[in-house]
């Protein structure tokens, strides 16, 4: 499996480590650049849709961390990640719908999602990840599926395909001052109100950070160690005595809970729930392709993935509908720049991309090749 | 591999095995569901649908499965073939018109079996150019073997829509095999037993190739032990181009097959398929060609007698029944390859 390469890739890492501190120096840079344009995001952008793409940027970096944790750290490769997104979403959502809006439903509700999330994980992980990588892939695919159909079938519930609407507590919605001036008015600061709007986008961007920092200690800790010399040889690691099927299975429990934790936030920020927004296979393939871009196995690199990706998403297709509409009198052009075909594009940039930088943005530069 | 590798509960089922063990799988679950329906007509419909059912699944399934079997390669772009191979099947039995809606069994017959085989040469055809170009690189490495396929699945599926459009197409289906007789008591679709029918000589010509020929000989021997075939001299990846392409042109087949089945095919066919597809394989064991028969058709009578006693269970049952399956048998039921 993996560890074919493993002694290869060892020594190439270690001559290409020295000529990469420039690369690591601008990943770090990067990063930091985004941290901070997502800090101030409220007040750099302040029109609804930016809003709109900064909070699914910070959930998704979440996310696509916590898939980074299971593919990158530790070889598995899951497709059932959006389920645990949708579990933590759903949870939420029928709280909230329930009980009406107000943190202890979040709590409940969210809590209700994590511990579900968390339980599922432990069954699949101590019922497959013992056998072959390739047996996971498949169950996780096949459980995810079985989640999706049940979505839209227990419609009294999760209300089917339409999804939920319902709203969130008061101090969230955009009539909420936090600050009022004289006037009895919301506050502005750099012409931006203070409203409930952007305690919502803080609520969404702290714990983001936090669970992203929580993610970066995880996979500096022993544990992460272990984790890594897993994906590198897993005979080996089990000789030397380290439980594989036990680390396994808390790693991918500890990135369910996570992604569970994600779809709480998205389910807040979107005062909406549904399958298209949290259980398609549509968001797993996001998150496939975010890690494998931004750079497997190296965490920082879901920041990138999630940020290209979600640019690309939102804006791409403007850009494209202007190429369509610019090469209308031509046969086939329009068809291919069509922007419902972007995913045309994404998966050939992908298949390169695969071929040429198995180890995606971040690890080439940072000469930390994820695997190969 | 030996038996000393044989797991804890092979051993203890050893003694159950020489009765036929798990063969008998399908025939228990019919006894139980017949128990349960109470009305044996009913009961006699169902199981028709979930044989004919079962058989278009071992048709996609059963060339995943060698695939994996023979180059421990797992192509989740598999569902690309079926989708591929159910639109073209539609859009030939569309271009034949009056062959396949006129009143001439014959030509009815020969229409479908005109698409059928349009569809297949195309799988095998395009199953070639995605070994070729997309899995060859990337061999030996299961991560980037997902990844690339997945990626390939995305293209292939954006492919489909670029041509096809989004909306769903009719598939025209042949006035001959439209209908059904009553025998006993019990309707019967002429369909299902055509793909039955169709299903069992594949799978009757996939067990003569591979147990009376040569060249099954060298597949087998594959399957058993890649390393060892190699080593006296054989060259397995042109043996595995060949079993690639089969495995193609056998999951377009099956995609015609079920585009004509199912009367209105999306985009998103092969990708609903591929679920109870993957199912199947685990169940049956990875490489095995009798585990993928067994696996398909025990999925195939579950989906049925499933969704008519508890229509929203029909696909969590076929989940329930891998995971029962995974938790006795880690490798499936007759898996070929026990690595």
């Amino acid at each position: 499996m993996l560890q074919a390469s493993a002694s290869g890739t060892s020594a190439r890492k270690a001559g290409r480590t020295r000529g990469h501190q420039g690369g690591r120096f601008v990943v770090y840079a990067l990063v930091g650049l985004i941290g901070l344009a997502l800090a101030l995001a409220p007040f750099l952008f302040p029109d609804v849709r930016s809003q709109e793409v900064a909070a699914r940027i910070c959930v998704f970096i979440v996310l696509v961390a916590s898939y980074d944790l299971l593919i990158g750290y530790t070889g598995i490769v899951s497709f059932a990640h959006t389920m645990f997104f949708g579990m933590g979403a759903y949870g939420t959502a029928i709280a909230l719908k329930s009980m009406g809006p107000g943190f202890e439903a979040i709590l409940i509700g969210g809590g209700a999602g994590i511990i579900a999330a968390l339980v599922l994980a432990l069954l699949i992980g101590l019922l497959s990840l013992r056998v072959k990588a390739i047996f996971f892939a498949m169950v996780t695919l096949a459980a995810a599926s079985v989640m999706m159909v049940l979505a839209s079938q227990l419609s009294d519930f999760t209300g089917g395909e339409d999804g939920i609407t319902y709203s969130i507590p008061r101090l969230f919605s955009p009539a909420f001052e936090l600050l009022t001036d004289a006037e009895g008015k919301a506050l502005r600061l750099f012409g931006v109100p203070l409203n409930g709007k952007i305690a919502l986008y803080y609520f969404v961007f702290i714990t983001a950070l936090v669970l992203f920092l929580a993610l970066l200690r995880i996979v500096a800790s022993p544990l992460g160690s272990v984790l890594q010399a897993i994906r590198e040889n897993e005979m080996r690691a089990e000789a030397i005595g380290y439980r594989v099927v036990f680390y396994r299975t808390a790693i991918f429990c500890i990135a369910a809970g996570v992604a569970a934790c994600a779809g709480i936030l998205r389910a807040v920020w979107l005062k909406y729930t549904g399958p298209e927004v949290v259980l398609s296979f549509d968001i797993m393939i996001d998150i496939l392709l975010m890690v494998v871009i931004g750079g497997m196995g190296t965490m920082l690199g879901a920041v990138i993935g999630v940020v290209l990706m979600t640019l690309a998403q939102y804006y791409l297709k403007d850009l494209m509908a202007v190429g369509a509409e610019a090469t209308a009198s031509l046969p086939i052009v329009p068809d291919l720049l069509n922007p419902e075909r972007w995913l045309l594009w994404l998966g050939l940039c992908f298949i390169l991309l695969v071929y040429f930088f198995p180890a995606g943005i971040a690890g080439t530069m940072m000469g930390k090749g994820g695997h190969k | 591999m030996t038996d000393t590798n044989a797991s804890f509960p092979a051993r203890v089922t050893a003694g159950f095995d020489r009765f036929g063990g798990v063969l008998w799988l399908p025939v228990l679950l019919a006894i139980v569901a017949l128990l349960l329906i109470g009305q044996p007509s009913t009961w006699a419909t169902l199981t028709i649908a979930g044989l004919a059912m079962g058989m278009m699944i071992f048709l996609m399934a059963s060339g995943l499965s060698l695939i994996f079997g023979l180059m421990d390669v797992l192509n989740f772009g598999h569902s690309a073939f079926v989708t591929a191979g159910a639109f073209i099947g539609a859009t030939v039995l569309a271009w034949l018109g009056f062959w396949v809606t006129g009143s001439n069994p014959a030509l009815n017959v020969m229409g479908l079996l005109i698409a059928i085989t349009v569809a297949t040469v195309f799988g095998a055809l395009a199953g070639w150019f995605f070994e070729r170009v997309v899995i060859r690189p990337v061999y030996q490495d299961h991560l980037r073997q997902i990844l690339i396929t997945v990626g390939a699945l995305i293209v292939a599926e954006e492919l489909v829509l670029l041509v096809w459009g989004g909306a769903p197409i009719p598939v025209p289906r042949p006035a001959a095999l439209t209908g059904s007789f009553v025998l006993g008591g019990v309707s019967v679709e002429i369909y299902r037993i055509f793909a039955f029918l169709l299903g069992l000589a594949v799978y009757i010509a996939m067990y003569l190739v591979l147990n009376r020929t040569r060249l099954g000989l060298l597949i087998r021997a594959g399957v058993e032990n890649r390393e060892m075939v190699e080593a006296l001299g054989f060259r397995i990846d042109r043996l595995f181009i060949l079993v690639f392409m089969a495995g193609s042109a056998l999951a377009a087949m099956g995609g015609a097959m079920w585009a004509g089945y199912q009367g209105l095919i999306t985009a998103a066919i092969g990708s609903e398929m591929m679920i109870l597809v993957f199912i199947v394989v685990i169940i049956g064991g990875l490489g095995s060609i009798q585990g993928s028969l067994l696996g398909a058709i025990l999925v195939g009578l579950m989906a049925n007698y499933v969704a008519f006693l508890m229509p929203k269970m029909a696909l969590a049952s076929n989940m329930l029944l891998m995971m029962t399956i995974l938790l006795w048998r880690p490798y499936g039921l007759l898996p070929a390859v026990k690595r």
